[in-house]
Parts: structure tokens; C-alpha cells; sequence
């Protein structure tokens, strides 16, 4: 029954879920930390050196403020939206090849929970569910405020689903595969997919900005407009899930980015300086977090460096810019193929 | 194990449908429609069509549902505005709905005897063999339906553009 496969596998997933939670935690304290540096401030740091205990601090907080349910609201909708939220959140990385192959013991193993023949779809699955948590819980609040959030991020996440499957058909074309796996093993060394697919990138990164509801694409929260958007009801940890969800979100997209365009866990030069499988395995795994940390620090500078959109501005570049500019990199990417073969 | 799957699968999916026609708040309908579709899904991945299930998912749960669920969001239904439907109309929906179930039965009475002409080939709900399939045998049909959607694009456009005359 608890083949050592079972075993890896299991705490393969406790560890994976173990530090999604983790980076996720002080990417609040890393956003507030960026945040101050560009503006020239200083930052959290009464908690602990540096403020390396904001992040706790903020848990507890969360924890022990009053719960508040609206009186008017649908309670038992009112609570299932955060919980959709987080875990929609937290389904992707299931699928992430975290590492090459390991061997531990006498067995090998995959540094991946579950290799799909579905992968990129699968991925893509999760992402359009992941808007039932933000609408259920927008309309569930019974505030107008909510419900325009609520709206807002479904038909911009819409929107933005368009461009980006369109984005990974031409990456599946040129790779020739659905796996993760596979798509990630065919980046060995340096032969990353970014150089194959450079405006398919483009599109897919300005769209997992928009699926992830961060600036300047965070219309369904906008403050200025809708004060809180769709969680303008919600109190204590409720609340603090849907934040969470979103740097979640936002670790799970740099994973996909990572993954996906550069390389994934493969770095340069992995074959030729003689290292051994497992340690081409370890130091793959430290690369790969190496790119997604970048990747999460890119969507913080983006956050602080560039204002939000208008909402037209918003489904303009949606439908009139990135469609047509999806549709034609397919095109290139077919005629390309079309012309080497 | 695969048949206690199969059960639980289809319990969820009757329930929720059930569910659909007899909750009061229109969203709670759309909300258990979604549940019906993914345990449909999970139908899908039980006969190893994988494609099929992710598909499905991608397209009714979430993209479909969730246009259903804004919309009705905005009509904001609630009991006072809902017409009252006369009896006969009731009695009629039940008498139709009642003939559409002997004839599903019918249909698929004595399925089980019939014996598959090929046999079953565990990799056919895989991207790769219904790729093959799709562009090799079936090629003409699967243009058709995509020029049918291209011409659903075109008159969404067309409908959008007032000042087209």
C-alpha cells in the first residue's frame, strides 16, 4: 500500500502546500519592503530585525479582529467565496514540475505531484474557475460595491482567458506537447522557450497580471472607486484570505511564467560541468525558486511603478490589442514551422 | 474503487441537477449547475477522456457558467418579480418531460448487450490519438464547426456595431 512512490509523492504535496503558504506569507512583508524602497520610505520594521516578524503579526491580527457577516448578506455563499478563492489558489501547483528526477534510496522520483498529458489545459482549467470565488463573494455581500467588483473582475478575467489561451497555443505548437513535464524537459540548458516565443510571452505575462488581479489590472478592487470592491464587506481572517489568495495567485502565475518561457528548472550550462543527477536536481530547484522570486519581485515593481488602467482602457487593450496580437503570433508561429519543416 | 466513483459521480451530478429546477434563488441554480458539470467532468476522466473533461470544464464551468452567473447577478431575481405560471402549462412541462424520459429509456435499454466493433483503446481520450482523429478522418466537419463559430464572432461584432448601416 505505501510504496515508496506514495510516500515522496505525499510529502512531496504537504512540502509543496508547506511553502506556497510560506512565500505567499512574506511576499505581503517583500511587497511592503519594495513598496517603501521606491518610495523612499523605510518600512515595516518594529516586528522582530528588519520586520522579519510583520508577516505573523499581521496573522494574528487578522485572526483576532471581529467577524462580521452582513446582516442582509447570503451567509452560506458569503463564506464559501474566500474559501473558493484559496483553493483555486492553491490547485496549479499541482501540476508544476518542481525539480528533474531525484534519486533517493535506490528510486527515482519526479520533483512533480502529478504529471498531467493535459498540463497547460489543466492550468488554464483552474484559472477560469478561480473567478467564482471573487463573484460569489462580491454578490454574496448583498453591497453594490461588491457586486460592480465582482462583475468587473469576471469579464475582465474573461477578457483575458482569450489572449492567454490563445498565447499557449502557440507555445504548444512549437513545443509539440501539453505536458508540463515535457515542455519543461525540452528547455534543457538554455534552449528556453522565451526565445522562441518572445510575443507570445509578452501577451501571456500582461494577462496573467490581469487573471491575478494585480496593478495595474486591479480594477475589482479599485479603491478610489469601489473602496474595497468585492471584499469590501468581509472582516478578519475572511478577509485575509482573499488577500492571501492573491499572492498565492501571484506565486502560482511566476511558477507558470517560470516554468513555461524560462526554463523551468533547467539553468545554463546544467550538463556540462560534470554534477550529478541529484545535484543537478537540487540546484535546478534553487534556480527554478531563483526565477519565480524574480518573477514575484517583477510584479510588485510593476505594482509600484505604473497606475492603474481605466476601465475602457482595460477591455480596449483586452479585445483590440492582445486578441489580434495572439491570433497573429500563431499565425507567425504556423508559418514559421510550416517554413522549417 | 472505479465503480464507487462512478456512484458517488453520478449521485453528485442527479442531485445537483435535481437541485437546479428546485432551488428558490436563481444563483443557487447556476451554483449547482456548476457542481453538475464537474461531476459530468468527472465522468469524462473515469472513461479516460481527459481532453474531453478539461474541456468541458474550460468552456461550460468556466466560461459559460460564468457568464450565466453575471448576468443573473444583474437581473437580481427574487420571488416578487417571478411570473406565475398557469396550471395547464405546469401539467403540459410535466407530461413532456415524463415522455422524454421513456424515451431515454428506451433508447438506452438492452445498450449493454451491444458489443463494441473495436476494442477499447485506453490511449483514444488522450490530446494526441484525438488530434490524429480529428484532423485526419474528421477533418471536414471540424472546419465546418469552426466556420460556424467564426460566423457566431462576426454577427456578435456586427450586433455590437450601431452605426453599420
Amino acid at each position: 500500500m505505501f510504496t515508496p512512490e506514495l510516500i515522496f509523492k505525499i510529502v512531496l504535496i504537504v512540502a509543496v502546500f508547506a511553502i506556497t503558504l510560506l512565500i505567499a506569507m512574506y511576499s505581503t512583508y517583500g511587497e511592503r519592503k519594495i513598496a517603501a524602497f521606491m518610495q523612499d520610505r523605510l518600512g515595516p520594521n518594529r516586528a522582530g530585525i528588519f520586520g522579519i516578524l510583520q508577516p505573523l503579526a499581521d496573522g494574528v491580527k487578522m485572526f483576532m479582529k471581529e467577524e462580521l457577516i452582513p446582516n442582509m448578506s447570503n451567509k452560506v455563499l458569503f463564506i464559501l467565496g474566500p474559501c473558493l478563492a484559496m483553493t483555486t489558489a492553491l490547485m496549479t501547483s499541482a501540476i508544476i514540475p518542481w525539480g528533474s528526477e531525484i534519486t533517493l534510496f535506490g528510486n527515482t522520483f519526479n520533483l512533480q505531484i502529478t504529471d498531467l498529458n493535459i498540463g497547460v489545459l489543466y492550468v488554464f482549467a483552474v484559472t477560469s474557475i478561480g473567478v467564482y470565488g471573487i463573484m460569489i463573494g462580491g454578490w454574496a455581500s448583498n453591497n453594490k460595491y461588491s457586486l460592480l467588483g465582482a462583475l468587473r473582475a469576471s469579464s475582465q478575467m474573461i477578457s483575458y482567458e482569450i489572449a492567454m489561451g490563445l498565447a499557449i497555443i502557440a507555445l504548444i505548437m512549437s513545443t509539440g506537447t501539453l505536458s508540463m513535464r515535457e515542455i519543461a524537459a525540452a528547455q534543457a540548458g538554455f534552449h528556453w522557450n522565451i526565445f522562441v516565443q518572445p510575443l507570445g510571452f509578452l501577451i501571456f505575462i500582461i494577462c496573467a497580471f490581469a487573471e491575478t488581479n494585480r496593478a495595474p489590472f486591479d480594477l475589482p478592487e479599485c479603491e478610489t472607486e469601489l473602496i474595497g470592491g468585492y471584499h469590501t464587506e468581509y472582516s478578519s481572517m475572511k478577509l485575509g484570505f482573499y488577500l492571501f489568495a492573491e499572492y498565492i495567485n501571484m506565486f502560482v502565475a511566476s511558477a507558470v511564467i517560470s516554468t513555461l518561457y524560462f526554463g523551468g528548472y533547467n539553468f545554463p550550462f546544467m550538463n556540462d560541468m560534470g554534477l550529478s543527477s541529484n545535484a543537478i536536481a537540487i540546484l535546478g530547484v534553487v534556480f527554478l525558486f531563483a526565477k519565480i522570486f524574480f518573477f514575484i519581485f517583477f510584479f510588485m515593481w510593476i505594482r509600484w511603478t505604473i497606475p492603474r488602467f481605466r476601465y475602457d482602457q482595460l477591455m480596449r487593450l483586452g479585445w483590440k490589442v492582445l486578441i489580434p496580437l495572439a491570433i497573429f503570433n500563431i499565425l507567425l508561429t504556423g508559418a514559421i514551422i510550416f517554413a522549417t519543416n | 474503487m472505479i465503480q464507487f466513483l462512478f456512484y458517488f459521480l453520478s449521485f453528485v451530478a442527479v442531485a445537483a441537477g435535481l437541485m437546479v429546477v428546485t432551488a428558490k434563488n436563481p444563483v443557487h441554480s447556476v451554483l449547482y449547475l456548476i457542481i453538475a458539470f464537474f461531476a459530468i467532468a468527472g465522468h469524462y476522466i473515469l472513461l479516460n477522456a481527459q481532453f474531453l473533461a478539461i474541456v468541458h470544464i474550460i468552456v461550460y464551468a468556466g466560461a459559460i457558467m460564468v457568464l450565466f452567473l453575471s448576468v443573473i447577478m444583474l437581473l437580481n431575481l427574487n420571488n416578487d418579480n417571478e411570473p406565475a405560471k398557469s396550471n395547464v402549462l405546469k401539467l403540459a412541462a410535466a407530461v413532456a418531460a415524463g415522455l422524454l424520459l421513456v424515451t431515454f429509456t428506451g433508447a438506452l435499454k438492452g445498450t449493454e448487450s451491444i458489443i463494441a466493433a473495436q476494442p477499447f483503446d485506453d490511449q483514444i481520450g488522450y490530446v494526441k490519438a484525438l488530434g490524429k482523429v480529428l484532423f485526419n478522418d474528421f477533418l471536414l466537419p471540424f472546419e465546418v464547426s469552426a466556420l460556424l463559430l467564426l460566423s457566431a464572432i462576426i454577427g456578435a461584432v456586427v450586433l455590437v456595431k450601431h452605426d453599420l448601416k
